[in-house]
């Protein structure tokens, strides 16, 4: 099908744009400069900045349907860590009789539970292309039930938000106890390689990384299309006034349930690269404060526009690490402060201080119009 | 193209059948709140095609009327049908809308973040499904239809601004634009020429009349000149049901009229 | 089944060995205190039981004696007399028939009435049964508790004498039991089943032990006795299981009753304010560390310092919520979701304003004397204090407040400003007062419930975060703005969540009442308790 706007509009070629130019160079910097080299980038480096770009392929997802739509999802962190167990169930599998007690076909703890079998979710863990599958399908389909039913009875606000904490904080318990088969308290890890390629080799890393871009370059192309389409119009009006845009015939919970969907997928996605990346997946990943955290990527960058998710992911998450490096005391407070100050202050983000994007933007946009319509 | 879909979503069900001549049907239609009853017993029947002014003094029943009719209240007891066979009360507010009923609000609403032309847009009548929503462009027709809708409400030196940017008068006549677009068979107007001045009184007067014959419309108003000037048919509603209902003069001179409605503004 | 035969073989022996020497017979004290002087250790224990058999008001004072090893006799007469040593280094003596102070007789006169370890043991158990014949009625109880795990240590004669003279229901409701068992053990077929037409609806752990072990024993049992004691079985079970519902259902109302107080003070902000406020869990946080700090400023007022805490908290509790009112919600009227994401960072912020002042470990609040203790209603049922307060403290909290917005000035003009705030400011009530006000009390009341939860969990940073998921579910499954609605909301989760526990563990049940809610509240979006009206979208 034929989209007019496509012809890159400019926030969209200068984020791919800068996404690519930076992937050319880290893979440049890793590959060829000496290691004792101003230029070279560590292996270290490279996954730090792979595990920042998931996060923001994450604040994507948060920013689509809380910047768009006004759904302000407190459980994101589900979606993200079931896309990341589903990562971790293949990669357990692919250790093989690597582990501490050698069997080849019972990961560790379920032979120190001394299970006798795989359970039936186990199924088919060990390929591939299953685990595409589910960490697509795990997210989608609990995103889809729990949307359903909430937006079509109409569920909205302060409600969706504490009750999509309701699922994450439950399903945080539920991972915690190891009758459930993921590890319990200390989920998967000890992977050792991905398609039969070591996951501690610099390669292996920095393939990792550049797929990682390639998906958030993806995402954000997708996102930036729907936004654009009259589908995202549609979710804007659904926005502002839900009420309004059922009396003009749209079937508001459809739009919505969809929409959610589609960023569970997306967060799902952002979960099943982070984790080769980092090496462990835990049931911590479930607890409420990392979906909050995840919110305020998306408030601080400046929610209603998709780069200001990204901005505020990358800022925020280098900002973490380097706060938990020097004071590790302060981040609360830090974050704390900065919840408080940028709801109260800066209602759109960082990307809003800048007012010459902001006026680019506003010159841009009747041109833009004129072109779409 | 379409298979057959539920006899209810089916598109060709959403076409009412006004062969009797009468488009909306209500019917012993009672609503309460918390033992208040808004409507009770409440019988209307509006005509295809025709021009039909409500009015009744506040609590009356008018807007509840409206939100029975398009979905956003269920009525206790009590049948409403467009044309002869489609049970409204089957459907939702979006199947409601997408059959042919429009309704502008009392307090206007537009998508403010959105532009006037992207407002029009969205209220196009047109396949209004996800898959059709992501892929959809603009055709030449309905390119001219939004164009001409612009011009009718005076909007087209506006046509990128932000609706919200718009003045009140200017967001009532986008509303009606709004409602144009959708090509609806029945259009429910509250209160349209509230925040307006004389001159934008007189041209929704004009307006209003020009659309019966192809649409049938109902205004509820409460400026009893504006209802003079347009009213061919007019309902007296008091507490919930039908207190009469004739021409003008008819209304004027009916005695519960008098007493409960008209009687204190002639006073 | 062999295991179990030996298991019971071996329960035989052990009984047939404890059982009591052949007891000599005695006309009275007299005669038989006579015959101390002549016994050795080997026919003594004979003789003790042989007196305690008696009924005389002497024989607790000769046991008590005799294990101190103050019984001596006259080398000349024989009579028997009890040289207790005096502080001072004299020692009196007194004569064990007549209860006389004798001065005429030297302590070299007299020689000693040895006995040994096992004698002395023996005295004890002795002294025990004779606990049946105490004056006091709990200790005739708890000694005829005390038989019933063993009803062969009570002679025949010693429980016929007792029952005729009991005046005491409970004791006698305990000693007719003893009767039955031991009827029961009989063996003849007619007693049994006599017996087990008593036992029928005893809660009475010990005769439940009894009939189990009965109900292996197929030798000495007959089939039809042993399917009576099936029956038997079953119908104390049932009623055993009625209790257990009883006990659950206390500790669901208790858990209710944290639940309530937890999220009343959210109904208020919440519920009647409209206001989101997710650092409503610290509100609650740190009215634990207030109790805490008291207990550590005022270490002679433990008994007391719940009673300082309680209006401590209030005020601690109320005056942060007052600031962040103040200085936060105020400019975030109308935007919830903005609301709900600063009042979040104010949370993360108190929480780690704790951890830095107090330390990220537990604090220890003692709890008052008063607080524990249980009420044993019978022996399978007992209500434990603490709970037993929370219950009544937080319903009195719940009226007070119930009572406090309907009457009170500032009640009615916190109704009226949450129903129509620019009505009510024409009215010249000050709206910005009343928000600021409202806030301090749902957030004081939290506080308060902080008090509370300092009794029954541990005081940590993290103390808040476990119940503010909880508080809001509570909330919205009673309908939002309905006090009412949060009281049966809160105790009908209380006690579902106990229910679950048995069969789920506990973590399996919060994960059920979580998720359980969840579908609630999808498909009734306004709670149990909706309001209705044009009003409402």
């Amino acid at each position: 099908m034929n989209y007019p706007i496509s012809k890159f509009s400019s926030p969209l070629q200068r984020v791919t744009g800068l996404l690519f130019v930076m992937t050319l160079y880290v893979v440049i910097a890793n590959t060829f400069f000496a290691p004792d080299s101003f230029w070279h980038v560590s292996d270290y480096s490279v996954t730090l900045l792979g595990k920042y770009l998931c996060y923001a392929l994450l604040a994507l997802s948060v920013d689509l349907v809380w910047g768009y739509c006004g759904i302000l999802s407190l459980g994101h962190g589900a979606f993200f860590a079931l896309g990341g167990y589903a990562m971790g169930m293949y990669l357990m599998r692919q250790i093989g009789d690597r582990g501490v007690y050698g069997n080849p076909d019972l990961p560790d703890f379920m032979v120190f539970l001394s299970w006798d079998s795989l359970p039936w979710f186990w199924m088919g863990s060990d390929s591939f292309v299953w685990m595409i599958v589910m960490v697509v399908l795990a997210p989608g389909l609990l995103a889809y039930v729990f949307g359903a039913m909430a937006f079509r009875s109409r569920v909205s606000g302060v409600y969706l938000s504490i009750m999509t904490q309701a699922m994450t904080y439950a399903l945080l318990l539920a991972f915690y106890r190891n009758e459930m088969g993921f590890g319990g308290n200390n989920g998967l890890t000890d992977f050792k390689d991905i398609l039969g390629f070591s996951l501690q080799s610099g390669g292996t890393r920095l393939s990792l990384f550049v797929l990682t871009t390639l998906f958030l370059g993806l995402a954000y192309f997708i996102c930036h299309r729907i936004v654009n389409a009259k589908a995202g119009k549609v979710v804007m009006a659904i926005r502002d006034a839900e009420s309004r845009t059922r009396f003009v015939g749209y079937n508001t919970a459809s739009y919505k349930v969809w929409l959610f969907t589609f960023s569970a997928v997306l967060a799902g996605i952002a979960g099943a690269l982070y984790v080769p990346q980092v090496g462990i997946i835990n049931p911590g990943e479930f607890s409420p404060i990392n979906s909050i955290e995840m919110v305020i990527w998306v408030a601080i960058g400046g929610r209603g526009t998709l780069y200001g998710a990204i901005v505020g992911a990358l800022v925020v998450s280098y900002a973490k690490t380097r706060f938990t490096a020097i004071m590790p005391e302060a981040w609360l407070f830090a974050l704390g402060g900065l919840f408080v100050l940028v709801t109260l202050l800066l209602p759109k983000g960082l990307v809003g201080l800048w007012p010459q994007v902001k006026a680019s933007f506003l010159q841009r946009w009747p041109s833009n119009k004129e072109k779409t319509l | 193209m379409k298979p057959q879909a539920s006899p209810v979503t089916a598109t060709e069900n959403l076409v009412p059948d006004t062969r009797h001549g009468v488009i909306l049907y209500l019917e012993n239609v009672s609503v309460s709140f918390d033992g208040f009853k808004a409507l009770n017993d409440l019988n209307l029947y509006i005509n295809d095609g025709e021009l039909r002014c409500l009015i009744g003094a506040n609590g009356a029943g008018k807007t509840t009327m409206m939100d029975v009719i398009t979905g956003k209240t269920r009525p206790d007891t009590g049948k409403i049908n467009f044309g002869q066979q489609i049970d409204l009360l089957k459907l939702n507010e979006a199947e409601i809308a997408q059959a042919g009923i429009g309704r502008k609000f009392q307090k206007p609403t537009v998508f403010e973040a959105l532009s006037v032309y992207e407002n029009l847009y969205l209220s196009l009548k047109m396949d209004k499904g996800i898959w059709c929503s992501l892929w959809h462009t603009l055709n030449g027709e309905q390119k001219d239809d939004i164009d001409r809708i612009l011009a009718i409400i005076g909007l087209t030196d506006q046509r990128h601004g932000l609706a919200g940017n718009l003045s009140h008068g200017q967001k009532q006549w986008l509303e009606i634009g709004m409602l144009l677009a959708a090509k609806p068979r029945v259009l429910l107007v509250d209160e349209p020429v509230a925040g307006m001045t004389l001159q934008e009184t007189e041209r929704t007067a004009e307006l209003l009349t020009s659309l019966a014959g192809e649409h049938s419309v109902v205004v509820v108003e409460h400026d009893m000149n504006f209802v003079r000037s347009i009213a061919r048919t007019v309902t007296v509603l008091h507490q919930g049901s039908v207190l009469a209902e004739g021409s003008m003069a008819q209304i004027q001179s009916h005695p519960d009229v008098k007493r409960v409605y008209l009687g204190e503004e002639s006073a | 089944m062999t295991l179990i035969k030996a298991l019971l073989k071996l329960t035989l022996i052990s009984v047939s060995l404890s059982a009591p020497l052949k007891a000599a017979e005695f006309e009275n004290f007299e005669s038989a205190v006579s015959e101390l002087p002549q016994t050795d250790f080997k026919t003594l224990p004979a003789l003790l039981e042989g007196i305690a058999e008696l009924d005389d008001p002497r024989i607790s004072a000769l046991l008590k004696h005799l294990s101190d090893g103050e019984v001596y006799f006259l080398k000349s007469d024989k009579k028997v007399f009890y040289v207790v040593d005096q502080a001072d280094g004299s020692a009196q003596i007194v004569d064990v028939l007549s209860g006389d102070k004798v001065a005429d007789i030297e302590k070299k006169q007299l020689n000693k009435v040895k006995t040994n370890n096992s004698i002395r043991k023996g005295i004890g158990q002795l002294q025990a049964q004779l606990n049946i014949n105490h004056p006091d009625p709990d200790i005739r109880l708890t000694a005829a508790r005390e038989m019933l795990a063993d009803v062969s240590r009570m002679s025949d004669k010693r429980l016929k004498s007792r029952l005729d003279k009991e005046s005491d229901g409970d004791v006698l409701e305990v000693l007719t039991l003893i009767s039955a068992l031991k009827q029961f053990t009989q063996d003849d077929t007619e007693s049994q089943f006599a017996a087990l037409e008593q036992l029928d609806s005893t809660l009475e752990p010990d005769v439940r032990q009894v009939l189990i072990t009965a109900s292996l024993d197929t030798e000495n049992y007959a089939p039809e006795v042993l399917a009576k004691i099936k029956d038997t079985m079953a119908s104390i079970d049932n009623q055993r299981n009625l209790y257990s519902y009883a006990e659950n259902i206390f500790f669901g109302l208790s858990l209710g009753s944290v639940l309530l107080l937890a999220a009343i003070g959210l109904a208020i902000t919440f519920g009647v304010m409209g206001v989101i406020n997710m650092a409503h869990g610290e509100m609650i946080m740190l009215g634990a560390y207030t109790t805490y700090v008291i207990q550590q400023w005022f270490p002679n007022l433990i008994e007391y310092s719940l009673l300082i805490a309680v209006p401590a908290a209030f005020i601690v509790s109320g005056t942060v919520g007052i600031i962040i009112e103040r200085s936060v919600i105020q400019f975030l009227k109308g935007r919830p979701l903005e609301t709900l994401l600063a009042t979040f960072g104010v949370s993360l912020i108190l929480q780690q304003l704790v951890r830095t002042v107090f330390s990220p470990l537990n604090r220890q609040v003692i709890a008052p004397e008063w607080m524990s203790g249980s009420w044993q209603i019978n022996p399978v049922f007992s209500v434990t204090f603490n709970r037993l307060y929370i219950i009544v403290f937080s319903l009195v909290v719940f009226f007070m407040l119930l009572i406090f917005l309907k009457k009170s000035a500032l009640g009615l003009h916190v109704r009226a400003v949450a129903q129509n705030r620019d009505m009510a400011r024409a009215l010249s009530i000050r709206s910005n007062w009343v928000d600021a006000a409202t806030f301090g009390l749902g957030s004081g009341i939290a506080g308060i419930a902080g008090v509370v939860l300092s009794q029954l969990t541990n005081v940590g940073p993290n103390l808040g975060q476990a119940y503010i998921i909880d508080s809001f579910l509570v909330v919205v499954f009673g309908g939002v703005g309905n006090l009412w609605g949060t009281l049966v909301s809160a105790m009908t989760l209380g006690v579902l969540n106990k229910f679950l526990e048995p069969l789920t563990g506990p973590v399996m049940a919060t994960i059920i009442v979580l998720v359980g809610l969840v579908f609630f509240i999808q498909k009734r979006p306004m709670g149990l308790f909706p309001q209705k009206g044009r009003a409402v979208e």
